[in-house]
């Protein structure tokens, strides 16, 4: 074996005629926290099910631990820990019989299950919570525990798929710094997410869009990478008509919404916020708030990546 | 398959089964429900029936044919009727539900071994009832004769030779008790109902809330799954089951005549086809509410209407006959009538139990296959 945790080699899937996910390519190294990130329906969790050995993939093939997906899910299923995007535990059953029903499912029996059981308890911060229903538990919470659960059996690669959606930006954080605790005991995590920000808690990353890789590396290179250009954020009270009014402007390459905040990536030219102030005051731009100029975020790479496919 | 695996699974669905209202009441009170239900008030049982009498004889001889009518537990004497006219009153105003007519010369003409009719008037408004209260003037008045004619045979010298001994018993259901016939036919109609309703909806409800993704990725194997997920529904069929016959013999008298052991093995095979059809309309279905209906319609009236629980098999048209073999009920009925009623041995219903192992069996396999495509396809 390479010493990488999971190859991929021209992976794809097909729904009928829908191709879900595209002859994709990437490996993940032993030990590293991969992100997957994407849009709704870029590919994500059909390509982590395919991962898992749930999912036939139609043509291509992938080793996790050493296994291919094709011929040996079985062995895959022994090496691996997996939160589906679904709430996975039973709402039904209290904290302490999902805990116990996965250590069963997984065959841990007598001192090690209530070793494992004390961890799973005490990384979700639910020690003497053990009869409470599951069900009734919040959201940031319940992911933490889902988290607990899926590496009961304490298994070399763990896949993640979207663990934070829906969760509060404090819960968020702290589930991130769950993960961090799994992959400094030596775990290697795929995880997806489509809050992009949360690509900074990462180490390489892969950007999906309509079932293709779009970009791969870290974080800071991919910024580097991609963002050449200086990049202002512009606050207005009437973005769309903003957008509208500059989006074919000179000193304009790349142009985004976020909200009321527009990101602008101008030309070389134009460095400082008084530059770029007065050439958008003379192409007749009203009602600008604000102008800053801003580190460039992955958002502006995905954006700058997605759009350059679409020209 | 790997015990610890199945013993987490049926853990966990006892749980979900106790903690489910829905699910408790399909598996224990609906039981409980139908057998009160049909125990009771579908009762075809007659007894007390009100006998009239005219005598027209007044012989020695046709008094003791009169006792031996009231005498036997059927008929309770309600009236002796003097004058013809009353005959058809005593019947119009339901004083009675029949009248036995003895004719003049009663005596004199069985005596000098000439025919004897004797008349019986039913009231024929229930048709079923009147049948069954014929069957009883005729098995009452059969022993009489036989009675008779034996002593008659004895006083003319010919000693215990009996030419013609004419005794229409009734076999295997000696009293015409409709509950002892009804009672194998209402275990399996409910043990079926409640384990295909149960079953179907254990499995596709946690398709439906996407847990039995969490399953999949683990190394549970789709047979341990289906088959660790319905042990708790198999004992509870069989605490069903057992409840039933426990409430057959205390409340409706029905004990059962042969092996306890064949009954058992029986019941288990039975209840293995039922968790079988359970588990193929849970996979086929997307939603708890497709697989409950699906699950009913498939349960309830087959084990009704086809498994000759109530409408004997064999007057039914060819093709439905043909037909009836869809149910495993039929066979289970079968078997159970033999056992319970006849007190009859494994020969007498070996292929019931083969018909119901192959349909356990195809159905699990087709379910087995199914699932296991579904669950890499989706
Ligand atoms: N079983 C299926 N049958 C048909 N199409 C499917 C199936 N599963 C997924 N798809 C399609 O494949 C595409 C990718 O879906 P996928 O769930 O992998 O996206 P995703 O990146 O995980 O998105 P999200 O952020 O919404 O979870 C979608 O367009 C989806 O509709
Ligand atoms: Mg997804």
């Amino acid at each position: 074996m390479s010493g990488n945790a999971i190859e991929v080699k021209n992976l794809t899937k097909k729904f009928g005629k829908f191709v879900s996910v595209d002859s994709i390519n990437f490996s993940v190294k032993q030990g590293e926290i991969f992100g997957f990130l994407g849009a709704n329906g870029a590919g994500k969790s059909t390509t982590i099910r395919m991962l898992c050995g749930i999912l036939e993939p139609t043509s291509g093939d992938a080793f996790v631990a050493g296994y291919s997906v094709k011929t040996e899910p079985d062995s895959i299923k022994r090496n691996i820990g997996y939160m589906s995007q679904r709430f996975s535990l039973y709402d039904d059953l209290s904290i302490e019989e999902n805990i116990e029903f996965f250590g069963g499912v997984y065959g841990l029996e007598g001192k090690k299950l209530i070793e494992r059981k004390d961890w799973v308890l005490e990384s979700a911060q639910l020690t003497g919570k053990e009869t409470t229903l599951t069900g009734l538990l919040p959201g940031g919470i319940k992911q933490r525990l889902a988290l607990g659960v899926a590496v009961i059996h304490q298994p070399p690669i763990v896949f993640l798929d979207e663990p934070t959606s829906g969760v509060d930006p404090i819960s968020r954080r702290s589930f991130w710094e769950l993960i961090h605790i799994l992959s400094g005991e030596g775990c290697t995590v795929v995880v997806t997410t489509h809050y992009l920000e949360e690509a900074e808690y990462c180490g390489n990353i892969i950007l999906m869009d309509a079932g293709k890789i779009v970009a791969e590396g870290t974080s800071s290179a991919l910024k580097a990478q991609y963002i050449q250009h200086p990049v202002f954020e512009i606050e207005t009270d009437s973005p769309v008509e903003l957008m509208e009014k500059i989006e074919k402007a000179p000193f304009t390459v790349e142009i985004s919404l976020f909200g009321n905040k527009m990101h602008l990536a101008a030309q070389d030219t134009f460095s400082t916020v008084s530059e770029i102030g007065s050439a958008l005051e003379k192409f007749g731009a009203k009602n600008i708030l604000r102008i800053d100029r801003i580190v460039p975020t992955l958002e502006d790479v995905f954006i700058a990546l997605v759009d350059k496919k679409g020209k | 398959m790997n015990l610890r695996r199945l013993k987490a699974l049926s853990k966990k669905e006892f749980k979900h089964i106790l903690r489910d209202i829905r699910m408790l009441s399909i598996l224990l009170i609906f039981p409980v429900f139908l057998l009160i239900v049909f125990g009771y008030a579908v009762r075809f049982d007659v007894e007390n029936i009100n006998l009239a009498v005219k005598d027209n004889d007044k012989s020695q001889l046709s008094s003791d044919f009169i006792k031996s009518f009231i005498h036997s537990k059927y008929f309770s004497f309600t009236k002796l009727i003097e004058k013809d006219a009353d005959v058809k009153i005593v019947l119009d105003e339901k004083q009675a539900q029949c009248v036995l007519i003895i004719p003049a010369g009663f005596a004199r003409d069985f005596y000098s071994n000439k025919n004897v009719n004797v008349q019986f008037l039913l009231d024929g408004v229930d048709g079923n009832t009147a049948t069954v209260i014929y069957g009883y003037a005729q098995t009452a008045t059969a022993s009489f004769n036989n009675a008779l004619t034996e002593k008659n045979l004895l006083r003319a010298g010919i000693k215990q030779l009996k030419p013609l001994d004419v005794r229409p018993t009734l076999w295997f259901n000696p009293d015409l008790k409709t509950t002892r016939f009804l009672i194998p036919g209402l275990i399996g109609m409910i043990l079926i109902i409640s384990g295909v309703v149960s079953v179907s909806l254990s499995l596709v409800r946690e398709k439906e809330k996407g847990t039995i993704e969490q399953i999949n990725v683990s190394p549970i194997s789709s047979l341990e799954l289906l088959v660790g997920k319905s042990l708790p529904y198999f004992l509870l069929a069989l605490f069903d089951a057992a409840l039933i016959l426990v409430a057959g013999y205390y409340i409706f008298d029905v004990a059962v005549k042969g092996s306890m052991i064949l009954l058992i093995f029986s019941t288990v095979i039975f209840i293995a086809c039922a968790i079988a059809l359970g588990i193929f309309i849970s996979v086929l279905s997307n939603s708890q509410q497709v697989a409950f209906t699906v699950a009913t319609f498939t349960s309830l009236l087959p084990s009704v209407i086809l498994s000759g629980f109530i409408f004997p098999i064999e007057s039914m048209p060819l093709p439905i006959q043909i037909i009836s073999n869809i149910t495993p009920v039929k066979f289970y009925i079968v078997t159970l009538r033999a056992i319970m009623l006849r007190g009859a041995g494994l020969s007498a219903f070996w292929q019931q139990w083969v018909y119901m192992l192959l349909f356990t069996s195809t159905l699990l396999t087709l379910a087995a296959i199914r699932f296991t495509k579904q669950m890499k396809n989706n």
